[in-house]
Parts: structure tokens; sequence; C-alpha cells
């Protein structure tokens, strides 16, 4: 680690402090204890249902936890609306399917929300829009709507999206897993690119390659709980647990 | 070992120069392939082609001519009409024609009429025309000031030197209009909110939301009219009363409200979690998110289905004559009680006139519903 990252780590930027979630009688979530410090890239990996995307989903409150407490920039997760909201301007989230809106175009998507809960002027926030379209290289799709892109390109466009309401965290929640395969690269690049400029992440993703290249941790999870967290080199080459090699064994090959 | 390389090598392709891009063949088209395939494309399907175009032919003229060349266009009364039994009378149209517009809205006070008349249909085009600049002000012309418009000038305003109009000398084509307005401008609304109501997390709101939906739905429109008629004054003081024109109004309103929330729902089922969470992730509060993200895109989905209860609703009005109320097809009814005008073809033609009133408005009403789904659908392919 280097020494500027040291130094940005002073503080914490997300604080699980044993979480547990149940879906009706399943245990989804068991004793959760984890620290991201500002800055850092995590990467969650794990087995399907292994509780990875509701691990990140309760930061943003879109998942109630049941037992344990949640900071986010020092604010604690409660049932207080207010405080959600809060905590949701502060965190942008990409998601596996997009979720963009289709029925606004490409740059009404990325102003929308600066301009309805930043209360920006119109004209701003669509400056902003077009700056972060062109932080993502896709300015020149900015006046079609999001089914006329690319998986590629609405993933992008997803992610300058959730930029705009200027996070100082990022969640992914398998932002490529339902792309072609060629489209894949252009949106872990954007990815690659945000970590670059030393934004705080969470990566839930299947792409081994990039979090060697990129994560600060690897986070396992398997069956509700975190079985190993390692610095990316040692996880993937000297894995310590039976299930992350299991799992590992699986999914390299 | 050489002869494997040598089929592995002749299996092999490399591609040495693209395919050029060609037109497609011509393609048979025209008017004569159009009416091969369309209508003559199997002996079935040409003898059907047959059977209407004959029906057609049996039908159509004799109908045309009773209401163009053979009908009876100007009388002075119902004489000329019993002479000519084989025509339409539209002379009795013309000679009730303001009786059917107004009811007994004294004369003199009839230009207020005609004045919200034609600001509602200004207003109309106004906002229902995709292209019209500034549609945002004209919803808030058509849903605020309008309707305070229309009720001074209706009504009348002593402080405004307009004498008072009793609502029981409203009538024809202008109740029916009104009420149809009325009940497609509080209805939406309504729906809308009963239906995210029903879709909400607090018990109460959901359960009395479940419990007004259902009340309504399964009670016949006529029983909702007799019961807001004699119900209404028992539950507000006395000096509330509601007008006996206005306790109509509320009964459409409330019983197409209950339908519409049903379609609504509909809308709002059909979108998937996705769309509430990239809202609520951006730190979109319910309102806003409702507003801007979910209610445009539900809304759109279900346009058919609220142009239908639209429909519904307009050919409901007529129904409302069993509490009093004189709508034109009541207006129409009473027209035919003038001994001066009495005869089988004036009845035929009043009902056919009738029919053609409401049928302008639906088929109006549809047409629009099937170019807004063509507009809208050009802006977001799925």
């Amino acid at each position: 680690m280097t020494t500027s990252s040291l130094e940005a780590s002073n503080s914490i930027a997300i604080d699980f402090v044993g979480v547990h979630k149940w879906y009706g009688r399943f245990h989804a979530l068991r004793n959760i204890n984890l620290s991201v410090r500002r800055g850092e890239r995590i990467v969650v990996c794990g087995p399907s249902g292994s509780g990875k995307s509701t691990l990140i989903r309760c930061v943003n409150r879109l998942e109630e936890y049941q037992r344990g407490l949640i900071v986010v920039d020092g604010v604690e997760l409660t049932q207080d609306i207010r405080r959600i909201d809060e905590v949701r301007r502060d965190v942008g989230m990409v998601f596996q399917s997009f979720n963009l809106f289709p029925h606004l175009t490409v740059l009404e998507n990325c102003a929308l929300a600066p301009i309805w809960v930043r209360k920006m002027p119109r004209r701003d926030a669509e400056n902003l829009a077009m700056q972060l379209l062109t932080r993502v290289k896709i300015p020149e799709q900015s006046s079609k709507y999001p089914g006329q892109l690319s998986g590629g390109q609405q993933q992008r466009v997803a992610i300058a999206r959730a930029l705009s309401m200027n996070p100082r965290i990022m969640l992914f929640d398998e932002p490529t897993s339902a792309l072609d395969p060629e489209m894949v690269k252009e949106v872990l690049d954007t990815m690659t690119a945000l970590a670059q400029d030393g934004m705080t992440m969470i990566v839930v993703t299947h792409e081994m390659g990039f979090a060697r290249q990129i994560a600060d941790r690897v986070v396992f999870m398997d069956n509700g709980e975190i079985v190993e967290i390692n610095a990316p080199k040692l996880f993937f080459d000297n894995p310590q647990h039976d299930r992350t090699r299991l799992f590992l064994s699986q999914i390299l090959r | 070992m050489a002869g494997t390389l040598s089929v592995a090598q002749a299996l092999a392709y490399v591609r040495k120069a693209s395919e050029p891009e060609e037109p497609p063949p011509m393609l048979l088209s025209g008017p004569l392939v159009w009416v091969r395939d369309n209508l003559f494309s199997s002996i079935v399907s040409g003898l059907t082609t047959l059977a209407f175009i004959a029906l057609a032919l049996w039908l159509a003229p004799p109908a045309i001519e009773w209401a163009t060349t053979l009908a009876v266009w100007s009388a002075p009364d119902g004489s000329l009409c019993r002479q000519h039994q084989d025509g339409a009378c539209w002379a009795f149209i013309a000679a009730k024609l303001d009786y059917l517009r107004f009811g007994s809205y004294p004369v003199s006070e009839r230009w207020r009429v005609e004045v919200v008349e034609a600001l509602g249909a200004g207003l109309t085009l106004w906002l229902l025309w995709p292209k019209a600049p500034r549609r945002g002000w004209a919803a808030v012309m058509f849903f605020a000031v309008y309707p305070v418009l229309t009720f001074v000038l209706l009504r009348g305003s002593e402080t405004l030197g307009l004498p008072t109009v009793d609502t029981l000398l409203w009538g024809g084509m202008l109740v029916s209009l009104l009420t149809a307005v009325v009940g497609i401008v509080f209805s939406l609304p309504l729906g809308i909110t009963l239906a995210l109501g029903r879709r909400s997390q607090m018990p109460v709101v959901r359960l009395a939301s479940v419990m007004f939906i259902e009340f309504v739905r399964g009670v016949p429109f006529i029983t909702i009219l007799f019961m807001a008629n004699t119900m209404l004054p028992l539950f507000v003081p006395e000096a509330w009363t509601p007008d006996r024109l206005l306790r109509p109004l509320i009964g459409i309103a409330l019983f197409s409200a209950a339908y519409m929330a049903e379609e609504v729902r509909g809308g709002l089922q059909s979108l998937g979690r996705g769309q509430y969470e990239g809202a609520l992730a951006l730190g979109l509060n319910y309102p806003r998110m409702m507003a801007l993200v979910i209610l445009p895109q539900a809304l759109v989905m279900v346009i058919p289905g609220i142009v239908n209860n639209f429909i519904g609703l307009f050919m409901d009005t007529t129904l409302i004559s069993v509490v009093g109320a004189t709508d034109f097809l009541e207006a129409m009814n009473n027209a035919f009680k003038d001994p001066a005008w009495s005869g089988p073809t004036i009845v035929a033609s009043g009902y056919a006139f009738a029919g053609m009133f409401y049928f302008v408005f639906c088929y109006g009403m549809a047409r629009y519903s099937a170019f807004m789904e063509r507009v809208l659908a050009k802006g977001h392919r799925k």
C-alpha cells in the first residue's frame, strides 16, 4: 500500500459491526464485521446465494438488517428516513441490470437527481451530466434513450448517473454479469479509471482479473458469512480457507 | 501425418474479399398484389370478401338515402316529416338544437355556456397536442383556472353582475359534457391516489384503499347514483348539502376512480423492482420517485385501459337522469314530448343524432389514445 492511500485511510467510510439479516426464517447475513477505509477498493466474491449482493444493498438501505450496526460516513443507518436519504445521496450504486429510466434520455437520466435532490438549476445539472458522460466516454449518446444503447453503453450511463450525485462511496452489484463478453472491458475500464481517482468502492463481481488488478482487499463470502479477507495477491496465490480454495478452483481454470 | 494436415488445410477457410452488399430482389407490391394477398388469398377468404361487399351494398345505400336525400332538412313543425316517412327528420333536431344544447338554461345567459365550451375546447386542444408550446401552462389552466372559471360563469356571481342560474335549469349537452369532464378530471388523480394507497406499506392506508375500491366495484353504478343522491345529504351538515347536480357528479367521479385505480395498479405492477431501486439509490424520496420515475412509465403502459374507462364514463353520463339530472339523452326524450313534433321518423332521427353525438366523442378519445401510444412508443423503445 502506498503512503498516500495510507493517509487517505485514516477515516472509516463504511463500518459493519455484527450485522445480521434474515429473509423470513432464512439467515442471509451472519455476524458481518468489516471496516472499509476511505479510498479503499473492496472486491466481494463468493458463490451465488452467499449474501454478497445483500451485503452491499444494506449499505444504502435497499435491504433492512435486523441486528448489528452499519455506519456510513459517520451516519448510523436507522429506520429514520431522513438519515437513509442522507446516506443514499452520499452513496452511488450501479446494478447488474442497469436500472436506467427508459422514459428519459441518457442526459435526463444523469441530470434527474441533481435537479430534484440537489436542487441544482437545470442548465448546471445538464452541464454536469455532459461532463460525466464525457468521463465515461459516451457524450455523443446524450440525447438517445437507454433502449437504443448497447449493454456496455447503458452500464456506463448508469455509472455516470450514480456519479451525478457526487458520491463519496460507490457500490457495484455485479456490474458486468448481464453484459455480452465483448462489452465487459469498456465497463471495467471505466471502473478502473474511477478507482484510480481515489473513489471508495465496494464491488461485487466475478471478474477476478479486475479484483487482482484494482482491489486493496478481496472479501470472500459463503453461506451468509465472511470466510476470508485478504490482499488480492495473497488471496489468489495462497488462499487460506478450504472454502476459498474450493471456490477459486471452481472459477479459475 | 502429412495426409491429415492437408485434409485440415482443405477444410480451413480464410476470406480474401468481403461480400458486396446488394439491394433486395424486386418485391411484389402494388394495389393488385395487396388485394390478392389480403382479400382473395384463398377460396374461403374470397367468398367472405364477396359476402361482406354484398352485405354492405344491401345495407348502406338505404341508410345513406334515409339520412341524406330522403331526409327532411327544414320544416316549421312536424307535419312535413309525417308526410315523408321514408326519410330522417333533421328539421326536428334543428328546431330543438338550443334545448338539446342548453336544456332550460335561460336564453339570455346562454352565451356564458358558449364561452365555457369554447374555452374548454381550446384548452383541450392545447393540452392534448403533443407539440404545442407551453403545455405545462395548459395543464395549469385546464386543471386549476378553468374549473373555477367554469363554475363562476355557469353558476353565476352577483358580485360580477352575472345572475345566478339554478342547476335544475341546466341540461342537454351542457350537462353531459360537464359530467364527463368533471368525471375525467377528478377520477384520474383520485384513481392514481387509490392505486398508490393500495400498494402502500402502511396497513391503514392500504386497507382503506382496498375497501373503497372493492366496495365501489361491487355495486352497480345506478345504485351509487341513488346513494349519492339520498345519502350524501345525510352525512354533511344541512348548510353544506350538495347541490342536486353536484351529487351525481361526485357519484360518477368516485365510481370511475375505483376502476381507474385498478388500471393504474396494473401499470404499477408491470414495472420491475429495479426502477424503484434505481430511483431510491439516487436519493429520490417517495413522492419524487413516483412522480418522476414510476408513474410516467406506469401510466403510459395503461393508456388503453385508462381511455377505455374514460369512454365508459362518457357513456355512463346518460344514467344520471335517473336522479333527476337532464343530460343530453334525457333532453332528447323531453323534446319528443312536443306534440307539434310527434311522428315515427322523428324519434328515430332523434336517437340517430344522439348516437352520432356519443360516437363522435368516444371515437375521438379512442383515436387520440392510439395516436398518443404511437407518439410515446417512439420515445423509448425497450
